[in-house]
This record gives C-alpha cells, structure tokens and sequence, in this order.
C-alpha cells in the first residue's frame, strides 16, 4: 500500500535545456501539493517523472510503502493534458475500459458516472463531446478506479466554474479517504494544500 | 487474464472500428491485382508464372496500410499514458496490438489473397494453401509491422518511415511464402516453405512485444 512519496535533488533535462534541479519534496497521505511555475518551467516533466514515463538526470523518487514498479503500475493515476479518449466510441465505453485496465469494475465505473454527472453524456461519442465534457470523462476513472496517488496536470483547465468546485470536492474526498494528490496548476485548487515552485526559483 | 482481455477487445474494437483496416486493405489488394496484368500484359501463361510472388508482394504492401494508426493515435491522444500505467506491462500492451493488427488486416487479406492470386492465374487447387500462408504470413507481418510503428512513433512522415523500416524486414515471408505456394503449384516439395513461414511469425510474435514495448517507452520519455 503506497503510504507517501519522496523526491530528492530532482533534476530533469529536456532537449539540451535543464529544466529544473535540485527539486525536493514530500507527499503524505492526505495531502495536496500544487507545483506551480512559469510555462516550461517543468511541471509536466516532474509529473511524468514520478508516473515513470521520464528518466531523470539527477535525483532520486521513492515510493514509500512499495517499490516503484508496482507503485506505477496499480497505485497511481497520471491524468495528462490530453485526455487519453478515443474519438470514435461512446463516453461509456471508454470509462468502463479506463476503469477496468486501472482496476476498478463497471459497478464502480457507474458511481463515478454519478459523482462527475455523466449521465447524459454516456451514449455520445467522444468526438461528440466538448473539451470540459471530455475532460469530465477522463477524470471519472479517478474515482472508477481507486487508487491512491493522484498525478494531476492542470487537471482543471477546461472546466467550467461550477464544474470546478464539482471536482474540488471529490478532491477533498480523496484526501480524506488518505489519498495522495501532486498537481500542476495555474490557479489554485478549492481545497487547501501546500504548494511548491517549480523553475528559475525552485 | 482478465485485464488482457478487457485490453484486447478495446484494440479490436478500435483496429476494426471508424472505417479502418478491413476495408481498405482488401481494396487496396484488389487494386494491385487489376492494375498488374494490365502492365504486364494479357498472357494468362506469363501472368501464371509470377501469380504467387506478384499476390506476396501486393499483401505485404497492403499490410502496411493500417500500420501508422498502431501506436500513434494512442500516443498522439494521451491514451499512451493510460496504457503505460496499468497493471499489465506494455509488453502485454504490445502483444494485445498486434493481435488486434492481425485480426482487422492480416485475416481480412488472408480470405481476399486466394481470390487475387487466382485472379492472376495461379491455381485453384493451390487456394487453401494461399489463404493458410497468408494467414500466417499476415501474422509475422502485424507484429515486425508494429515494431516499425512504435519505433516511428512521433517521428514526422511516420508513415513513410515504417514502410522504409518494415519493407526489407518483409522479405522472409515474402520469400517463404511465394516459394511455398510456387512449390505447390509446380509439384515440387512445399511444407519447408510453410514451416519457415510460421518459423518466422511465431518468432515475432514472441521477440517483437519486447521490441515494440522498449520504442513505445522511448517515445513516452
């Protein structure tokens, strides 16, 4: 059971350009840590260091509770900009297939159908959708799939405001429940949670 | 199990789905065969001598088409991401690709190749052969297919660029193939042509996952 996790000297370098070094942080359960920074700063980079997609030049990312394969592999989700939906099936099929690859069931799909207020968009195609209805979509396999290190980028970006605070809720949920939730974001999230710099000052 | 299967019905949903494979593999074949003969004349006796190879070439290359949408939707959709952060490695993920690959464009081709060949001249009795070889042949030519599409992947012209990686990886089965079905056809010995055929796709099919898997994790870094 993954219980927290640790970064330390954490350097990435994309191209010939260092994006970042040096960056250090911890995440316990039940806790939200923003990363905030300029464009290219490296939030996207650090995010997907820690999904494993990335190696990093420097540094060091510990799983605590498990080993990092494992970790990677069943306790986390990484929710990109892109929201990893294929145009031509319905919204339905799509979560039921991110809820089941990610360990959850179609029972579990449907309470999140409830929890993100998908019902009427389930029988329309993907590429019928707006980008917050897709991204509404995408982010219903957190909660069809339980697992306890969320890895957000800019999750909240194409929402509108209502929505917003919609999902700011169910983050507050996840927390409370001794969820983990490393995000990148602009603007801060409804929930309280520390934040940490990513870039030039960091 | 049961994941790889939940996996598996998605890529076959996708490789068989939105106007895809099939179709316009087996067009693209019944093409090849039209336009040949009109190049090389209406002799039926010359046209019968290269039937078998001219149908081998003319899969391979319809095998080629639906190649690009392997990997580089998912990768280009962020659905990649998902797939690299489920419990079954992407190896399995791989292997569930390819399948699907063959399953929406190698068997397709494989039911249209006899008609083609026999549309070019070969022998009817030599049919069964032709559909069992390019079935199998469709199986090694999915699976090097997918490892020239996850090596492609976010490359510009990446199209072009697993045709010029895959072609020459087409030859053994090209060979293996055409000789099987020419052999038969002449009465000469044919089942060592079939057995390296399937030699050569069951290899793939164990040793290119690996392949696909470590350019897929490439293009994701």
């Amino acid at each position: 059971m993954l219980t927290g996790l640790a970064i330390e000297g954490l350097a990435v370098e994309r191209g010939a350009r260092r994006l970042f070094e040096g960056v250090s942080l911890t995440l316990a359960r039940g806790e939200l840590l923003t990363l905030t920074g300029a464009n290219g700063a490296g939030k996207t980079s650090l995010l997907r260091a820690v999904a494993g997609f990335l190696r990093p030049q420097a540094g060091d990312i510990r799983f605590e509770g498990q080993d990092a394969e494992d970790a990677r592999a069943e306790s986390l989700h990484y929710l990109g900009h892109q929201d990893g939906l294929k145009p031509a099936r319905t919204a339905w099929e799509e979560l039921c297939f991110q809820a089941q690859w990610c360990g959850g069931t179609r029972e579990s799909a449907k309470a999140a159908v409830e929890a993100l207020a998908l019902q009427p968009l389930l029988d329309l195609e993907i590429r019928k959708l707006s980008a917050g209805q897709r991204r509404r979509v995408a982010l219903a396999r957190l909660i069809a799939a339980p697992r306890p290190l969320w890895l957000l980028d800019e999750p909240m970006a194409p929402l509108d405001a209502e929505r917003r605070s919609g999902f700011g809720a169910l983050m507050a949920q996840h927390l409370q429940g001794s969820g983990l939730i490393l995000a990148a974001a602009h603007d801060p999230f409804p929930v309280p949670g520390r934040t940490v710099q990513i870039g030039a000052s960091a | 199990m049961k994941t790889f299967l939940v996996l598996l019905r998605r890529e076959l949903d996708l490789a068989w789905g939105g106007g895809g494979g099939p179709v316009l593999g087996c067009a693209f074949l019944a093409c090849v065969t039209t336009l040949l003969p009109l190049a090389a004349g209406p002799s039926l006796v010359r046209l019968a001598g290269f039937a078998p190879g001219a149908a081998w070439v003319a899969l391979a290359l319809a095998s080629l088409l639906s190649l690009e949408r392997m990997f580089e939707r998912d990768y280009e959709d962020g659905a990649l991401d998902l797939l690299a952060t489920g419990p079954l490695p992407l190896e399995a993920v791989a292997l569930a690709k390819g399948l699907a690959q063959w399953s929406a464009n190698g068997l397709p081709l494989a039911a249209a190749a006899p008609i083609a060949a026999i549309a070019l001249g070969a022998s009817s009795t030599s049919a069964l052969l032709i559909l069992a070889c390019a079935a199998i042949g469709g199986l090694g030519f999915a699976f090097t297919g997918g490892i020239g599409a996850a090596v492609a992947l976010g490359a510009r012209r990446g199209g072009v660029l697993i045709a010029v990686i895959v072609l020459p990886l087409f030859a053994p089965p090209v060979i293996f193939g055409a000789g099987a079905v020419g052999n038969f056809t002449a009465g000469l010995p044919w089942l060592g042509g079939l057995g390296f055929l399937s030699a050569y796709s069951l290899a793939t099919l164990a040793l290119a996952p690996f392949a696909m898997a470590a350019a897929v994790r490439n293009a994701l870094g």
